[in-house]
């Protein structure tokens, strides 16, 4: 599970770097999102925009970490796939998190 | 066929995507079909072999308003020989927010026709994937 960690001033931009978050990775994203956490920040974007798939594994993962970094610090989310979005309009979830259609400007990769 | 655990499981999902009856399905309908199969799969690692090694078998067969998923395994039957009633976990207070119980809350969401029998040692799961996901 491989994540890249970039810190914007204050915003802490977490990117998955895999095309799933499943029962078989969960675990794994948890560990290295709290080992990612501790890049002292005020907010912290996880950018999904990778990720093809999340199961109910994956999202109670993401739900773990948004926990793991309350009350300080909210967990928003960024660049949500077709299939993932699914996954949390279904279970409501969409309610839950903020959640941004893509990074926010000046974020993006160029290129 | 596929093997109870994880990393069998992704493997076999991908497999299972690859095949000509799910690939025939739009885009949709293939997302709503990776989360139920991952779901159902990840629920018989989880809780019918509870970690113990075992096989799963899977049959696709096409039907007239979908994909007719049959699933079989022989870990331990569901509790009360009956599937979970799959509600929806209530979301209150952030820091009480539910980490699991979703699966079969998604799976019921996204098929129709969903049954299941338990016949000696064996579970046998079936419901329809329809041709037009939710």
């Amino acid at each position: 599970m491989q994540l890249k960690t970039e810190n914007h001033g204050g915003l802490l931009v977490v990117t998955v770097c895999e095309s799933r978050i499943d029962a078989a990775g969960a675990i794994q994203f948890k560990e290295r999102m709290r080992e990612a956490a501790e890049t002292p920040s005020l907010r912290v974007i996880l950018d999904l925009s990778q990720v093809l798939f999340l199961d109910s594994s994956g999202l109670g993962a993401v739900v773990a970490v948004m926990k793991l970094l309350a009350p300080d610090r909210k967990l928003e989310l960024a660049g949500l796939t077709p299939t993932v979005a699914k996954v949390f309009r279904l279970t409501r979830m969409d309610t839950v998190f903020v959640i941004h259609p893509s990074l926010p400007d000046g974020l993006r990769k160029v290129g | 066929m596929i093997a109870s655990e994880p990393f069998a499981v992704r493997a076999g999902l991908a497999a299972l995507l690859n095949s000509s009856h799910i690939r025939a399905m739009g885009p949709e309908s293939q997302g709503a079909a990776e989360i139920v199969l991952a779901e159902v799969l990840n629920n018989i690692v989880e809780h019918g072999y509870a970690e113990r090694e075992g096989k799963i078998t899977i049959t696709l067969q096409p039907g007239p308003h979908g994909l007719l998923v049959t699933v079989e395994d022989r870990g331990r039957a569901f509790p009360r020989e009956e599937l979970p009633e799959g509600l929806l976990p209530t979301i209150s207070a952030e820091r009480e927010l539910p980490e699991g119980g979703f699966g079969w809350f998604l799976i019921r969401a996204m098929v129709r026709d969903l049954s299941y029998r338990r016949i000696r040692s064996e579970n046998r799961v079936s419901f329809c994937l329809p041709h037009k996901g939710q």
